[in-house]
């Protein structure tokens, strides 16, 4: 991981005493709620239904075991207990007090954790892929990239009041799209040019929520060197010319779509040949210096598949589902990376507690040197597992209820934390999610149905990034009543697609009916080896509105 | 009481803004006007006694302003609401685009909290909201010691600087 330096220590410090003097002023009424209130967003606080809730930022999903401990403490001393996983691979508090939000702060920073952009309209948390440097797929590690454009977004003075909040995300797989990359604002795609360089492909203009659409390809091969100055270059053109008299069109997609993408790239050119070759030009040192921060950990020389490892897939027909369905293949012989489910059944998707917290810390410092990490779908990972300690590692995980097998299956379902407690929502999620995972209680035919995202938000926001689930659920409001929206073959897997929508919307109650008729329309018209996402994309929205509405004669 | 921060200092403000309200323009003292009035009556401004200086509203791009920046010896930057976030690239822009070497005034909803970005975008002064208290609002250009990124004041960023 980054480790910090001196002066990146000292800036945390310093944001914490700015913000603990922005709230005394703001209790003190020298400053206003409106005076006040981008300056909370902007480190993380959010005012709420029941009470404040509290993002921090989770740099592109990297945790070490202190700063579990030190969000476990949080949680403990401030809140009730415990925190949730969110889709940007942050983690929220649901119920700190406001006054004691520069102290949570303090302590955070002690971790060299922090709110900052976390919320607000600026440059959010950038993410990637949460198996960066250990997928055999990957070009590069995205991760030094991450810190560099962290470090570029952190506090950039021209960029702190954007028409809207700004995401980034960095993808360094090939025909993959772990990191959503096409639903960013600003997606960047490592390449490899024909002389084995690296470089980036700039995407520009997707994102979800309102008006949700997949980028456009801005810069086809910006140099490694180039990177910070070209992202500098679009949000320069976004600063200037994004709306700002309506919210609902103040992202940066609007402009690209409604300008073009020719004439935003012309734009973004232009600002580009000012900067190119100038002092923000990626030194070779720092380029180094950022790829020295992230090393391989210190492997032992192992092959694949041990013979311990062998005999408990043979031997524990659990432990083999749960192999096969929450591990994956690693860069290195000998070692796996391993998803803990926060999915299972009866627990708020997401959600974990200070104990729970306390306990994979303990399993990180001895399992995966130390470090975890946060998906964008609400998990964790541990991503150095060696492959003769999974079985105990697995064994660790079902005590504490962290190793449902059911990784991309249907009750891994992303959700939003919804009108639970979010005063954004027009609706619930967490019920619906746990109406689904009840309906779906068996693991064979979980199993059978294969691979299948569920996704809820909570409201158009999306939060729960419910337009590229491949079945989305949308709450909406109607007249005071809770209703949703459900949309069919939205993909975050390889590419990212929009969803579908597929008709008139449901009562609460009859969400769960919705999703067994559809799914049962799957596994009728199904060929062999076909994913729900494939039967959906040969056979179209008909027949499942049909079987969920009826004949339309 | 003094509401304008120039270089680090509380001052007295010298200028007076002209609005279209106002009958006319004085014939002496130095006056802020607006991007139309300077465009329209630029030579009757040039010729009468006492500075003048454009005040840029969001939308208006110092391009508008470029090539009579030799004819300014101030340039404001107005903040309608401070969450409009367009007058920073203006400035940054006067400074690193155009050279503009006078001073760069941020008008209008100006707040302490805002101050040590505007500082590093170019703006060199201030007009504190008239209801704030702008002795206290001089401590928010010194929030933070660190800065990651260049700037309009020193365009190195910290990977070029041999201090750190």
């Amino acid at each position: 991981m980054y480790v910090y330096q001196d002066y990146d220590q000292r800036l945390l410090d310093e944001r914490v005493a700015q913000f603990r003097d922005q709230t005394q002023r703001y209790l003190d009424g020298k400053l206003r709620e409106d005076e006040y209130r981008p300056l909370r967003l902007q480190n993380g606080l959010y005012v709420q239904r029941y009470a404040p809730m509290l993002r921090i930022a989770v740099p592109y999903g990297m945790l070490d075991s202190k700063q579990l401990r030190m969000l476990a403490h949080v949680c403990r001393t401030w809140d009730k207990g415990y925190c949730h996983v969110s889709t940007r691979q942050n983690i929220q508090f649901n119920w700190p007090d406001l006054q004691d939000v520069p102290d949570i702060l303090a302590a955070l920073a002690s971790v060299q954790m922090h709110g900052i952009q976390t919320s607000g309209n600026c440059i959010r948390n950038t993410t990637t892929d949460e198996f960066a440097g250990v997928n055999p797929k990957e070009i590069a590690d995205p991760r030094p990239w991450c810190e560099l454009i962290r470090q570029w977004s952190t506090f950039n003075p021209e960029f702190a009041y954007l028409p809207r909040k700004f995401k980034i995300a960095v993808n360094a797989v090939p025909d993959e799209d772990p990191a959503l990359i096409g639903v960013h604002d600003i997606g960047v795609q490592i390449v490899k040019a024909d002389n084995g360089d690296i470089g980036f492909q700039v995407w520009a203009g997707g994102g979800l929520g309102r008006t949700p659409m997949t980028g456009e390809i801005i810069g086809e091969f910006v140099a490694r060197e180039d990177l910070l100055s070209y992202l500098e270059a679009i949000l320069r053109v976004y600063n200037k010319y994004g709306i700002r008299d309506n919210k609902y069109k103040a992202r940066i997609k609007i402009i690209v779509k409604a300008m073009g993408r020719e004439k935003f790239r012309e734009l973004t050119e232009r600002e580009f040949a000012e900067l190119k070759g100038g002092p923000m030009t990626l030194t070779e040192a720092e380029m180094a210096r950022m790829i020295a921060s992230f090393p391989a950990p210190a492997y032992a020389a192992l092959t694949d598949m041990p013979s311990e490892l062998q005999q408990a897939l043979a031997s524990d027909k659990a432990f083999n589902r749960w192999y096969h369905t929450n591990t994956r293949a690693h860069k290195q012989p000998g070692y796996r990376a391993v998803t803990l489910s926060l999915k299972k059944t009866g627990r708020v998707p997401g959600d974990i507690t200070d104990n729970e917290l306390d306990a994979v810390a303990e399993l990180a410092d001895r399992y995966s040197f130390g470090e975890v990490r946060n998906t964008h779908q609400q998990n964790m990972v541990l991503a150095d597992v060696r492959q003769d300690q999974l079985f105990d590692l697995w064994q660790a995980l079902d005590k504490l209820g962290l190793a449902t097998p059911n990784l991309k299956l249907l009750t891994d379902i992303v959700a939003c934390p919804g009108g639970d407690y979010c005063s954004l929502a027009n609706a619930k999620s967490i019920p619906i999610a746990e109406a689904i995972q009840r309906r779906f209680d068996d693991l064979d035919y979980l199993h059978d149905i294969g691979e299948l995202d569920i996704n809820i938000s909570g409201c158009m926001n999306a939060c729960g990034h419910h337009h590229i689930g491949h079945i989305g659920i949308l709450g909406v409001d109607k007249k005071g009543r809770e209703y949703y929206q459900i949309t069919l073959g939205g993909r975050g897997d390889k590419v990212s697609r929009i969803g579908d929508k597929m008709g008139p919307s449901f009562e609460s109650d009859e969400v769960a009916d919705v999703i067994e008729k559809i799914v049962n329309l799957y596994v009728e018209k199904r060929h062999d080896d076909e994913l729900f996402i494939d039967t959906y994309e040969r056979i179209g929205i008909e027949p499942f509105k049909e079987s969920v509405y009826g004949s339309a004669d | 009481m003094a509401q304008l921060i120039k270089d680090g200092a509380l001052i007295e403000n010298t200028w007076v803004l002209v609005t279209p309200e106002d009958n006319g323009i004085p014939a002496n003292g130095d006056i802020i006007v607006s991007l139309s009035c300077w465009q329209e009556q630029k030579q009757a401004l040039k010729n009468r006694a006492g500075k003048v200086a454009v005040c840029l509203e969001p939308g208006q791009e110092p391009a508008e302003i470029a090539a009579d920046l030799a004819d300014l010896p101030m340039i404001a930057i107005n903040f309608p609401v401070f969450a409009d976030g367009r007058g920073y690239s203006y400035a940054r822009e006067l400074r690193t685009r155009y050279g503009y070497q006078g001073e760069i005034r941020a008008v209008g909803d100006v707040l302490q909290d805002q101050l040590f970005y505007m500082w590093r975008c170019g703006f060199n002064a201030f007009d504190i909201r008239a209801d704030k208290d702008a002795a206290e609002a001089l401590k928010g250009l010194n929030d933070f010691t660190v800065t990651y990124q260049g700037d309009a004041r020193d365009p190195r960023p910290i990977y070029r600087r041999s201090s750190v």
